[in-house]
């Protein structure tokens, strides 16, 4: 709208604020939604870390042997250690939501929100168990 | 319970003023005051020219949505004993146009809210029916929590992505396109999802949540809109994988 | 009629975000922090390689390696457009962010499927 002309007589000068940049600090529910949407970042991490683990696995037990040292370095465990937390919440916040994503129905009964998480939360821990057995009892 | 309690009340006439101010005001403070209360106390006796909507004060038509206290909620029904000693700040919604003191602009939902076609769809239109359209209580739940929703656009001022984002059609428009796509009776899903799914019209929602958080009437429109986006992939890779038959958006 | 891709990429988002979830914990748990660490007795480096070489454990490691990085591309473009309100860059942003989850996908493809 025009600053020097404030309203006509049918459309009055509204105003309208544009959203600060830092909106999400201003509560702590958008401070916690960010947090989850910043996960990502330690998802692509954890990818990264994959394919380098990978790739000196193939090259032999020397490159595996200097990887395992570089992941010893104090930056780098710090940053994995702070990559896990993210990776947990991103879990954690991921099951809590999947239900609002779909109703389940067996028959006529709605199968409670409670159940599926609880569902989801199982199914996290048995898919880490079966990981962690395979990869520790490897070469046993 | 003190005597009075002080409203911190935004006031913005576009005639005088480029940004709007606040102007405060010591209400009475018996225990069944709410906000809605104290403004019409401060309309009747202190300052008559407070712009402001209201109609029901119970709840149930939505018009006196407003910030208090930087969170979006019906003054109707929120109580001035919940924030003694105060003071209380009262603004009008975020996210839209201010036309004067407390009442903004709201347009801008009411075409997003057309757009999404709330209302049941036949495939035989003209037809006119011979007998009613049956449903079993069952059919009834699958869409009467989003058909709980009074449009008092609280869940608008919550969203930041309504904030951010002028395309996204928001989270009351969405609940109520699923309270009509879930409603045994209507066969328009299909259109309804050319609307919303190839447009930006839902896909900038990121799940923030807190639209479920404030709404009044408790309609989850954050899980409606999850639930549509869900049916809105399933439908695209149905229609990826056996692209002939007919596209349907349930 | 022309078929909306976003139902697509929200959809591989999904599937990723499944996959991050149930799986990339106890990833990195184990291979970033608890074996290097020595926390946890490690499997030998000829176990582990030849764990790895399995066709089954290959496809794991590239589906691993893959949906989640769409996961990733998907939540960090609207954490851009959201974040940093720049969302008028949409077409540079949504070319970086899936750009790189197609280029992460063939690099995973070639470590996984195509080498060895």
């Amino acid at each position: 709208m025009n600053a020097s002309k404030p309203f006509t007589e049918f459309h009055p000068r509204w105003f309208r604020q544009r959203p600060s940049t830092y909106w999400w600090l201003w509560k702590w529910a958008y401070l916690r939604f960010v947090l989850r949407e910043l996960s990502s970042l330690a998802v692509a991490w954890c990818v990264v870390l994959t394919l380098l683990q990978a790739r000196a696995l193939a090259a032999g037990a020397a490159p595996y042997a200097d990887l395992q040292d570089w992941l010893r370095t104090p930056w780098v465990a710090l940053l994995n250690a702070v990559c896990l937390s993210f990776l947990m919440f991103h879990s954690i916040t991921w099951f809590q939501l999947a239900p609002r994503a779909m109703v389940v129905r067996l028959g006529g009964w709605r199968v409670p929100d409670a159940l599926i998480i609880a569902g989801n939360f199982a199914a996290w821990f048995a898919a880490s168990a079966a990981v962690a057995w395979l990869a520790l009892g490897a070469g046993r | 319970m003190p005597e009075t309690i002080q409203l911190q009340v935004a006031r913005y006439s576009p005639e005088r003023d480029t940004a709007p101010s606040f102007q405060s005001f010591e209400v009475p403070c018996p225990n069944d005051w709410t906000v809605l209360d104290g403004l019409n106390h401060i309309k009747d006796k202190l300052d008559g020219s407070l712009a402001y909507r209201w109609s029901c004060r119970m709840g149930i038509c939505g018009s006196c949505g407003m910030m208090v206290n930087g969170e979006p909620k019906l003054t109707c029904g929120t109580f001035l004993s919940a924030y003694v000693p105060g003071p209380v700040r009262v603004e009008p919604l975020v996210n839209f146009p201010v036309v004067r003191d407390l009442v903004v602009e709201v347009s801008d939902f009411m075409r997003k809210l057309r757009s999404v076609k709330p209302w049941l769809i036949r495939d035989d239109a003209d037809a006119a029916a011979t007998e009613e359209y049956r449903q079993t209580p069952a059919q009834l739940d699958a869409y009467r929590q989003y058909s709980m929703c009074i449009n008092c656009l609280l869940c608008y001022a919550a969203c930041p992505v309504y904030g951010l984002d002028p395309l996204f059609a928001g989270p009351a428009a969405i609940a109520l396109a699923q309270r009509y796509n879930l409603d045994s009776r209507d066969q328009g899903a299909a259109q309804r999802m050319t609307v919303l799914s190839s447009h930006e019209a839902i896909w900038g929602c990121t799940f923030v949540g807190e639209c479920t958080e404030v709404c009044p009437k408790h309609v989850d429109p954050a899980g409606a809109i999850q639930r549509y986006k869900l049916a809105a992939a399933s439908e695209w890779f149905k229609h990826f994988l056996m692209p002939w038959g007919k596209s349907e958006g349930k | 009629m022309k078929r909306p891709i976003e139902p697509l990429l929200w959809g591989l988002f999904s599937a990723g975000g499944v996959v991050a979830a149930l799986l990339m914990p106890v990833h990195l748990f184990l291979f970033g922090l608890a074996i290097p660490l020595g926390w946890l007795e490690p499997p030998s480096f000829e176990g582990l390689q030849s764990l790895a070489a399995h066709p089954l454990a290959r496809l794991y490691l590239f589906v691993l390696c893959s949906l989640p990085l769409f996961h990733w591309a998907h939540r960090f473009r609207f954490t851009l457009y959201d974040g940093l309100q720049i969302k008028h860059l949409n077409e540079v942003i949504s070319a970086v962010c899936y750009g790189g989850a197609i280029l992460g996908t063939f690099v995973a493809g070639y470590v996984f499927l195509v080498s060895r």
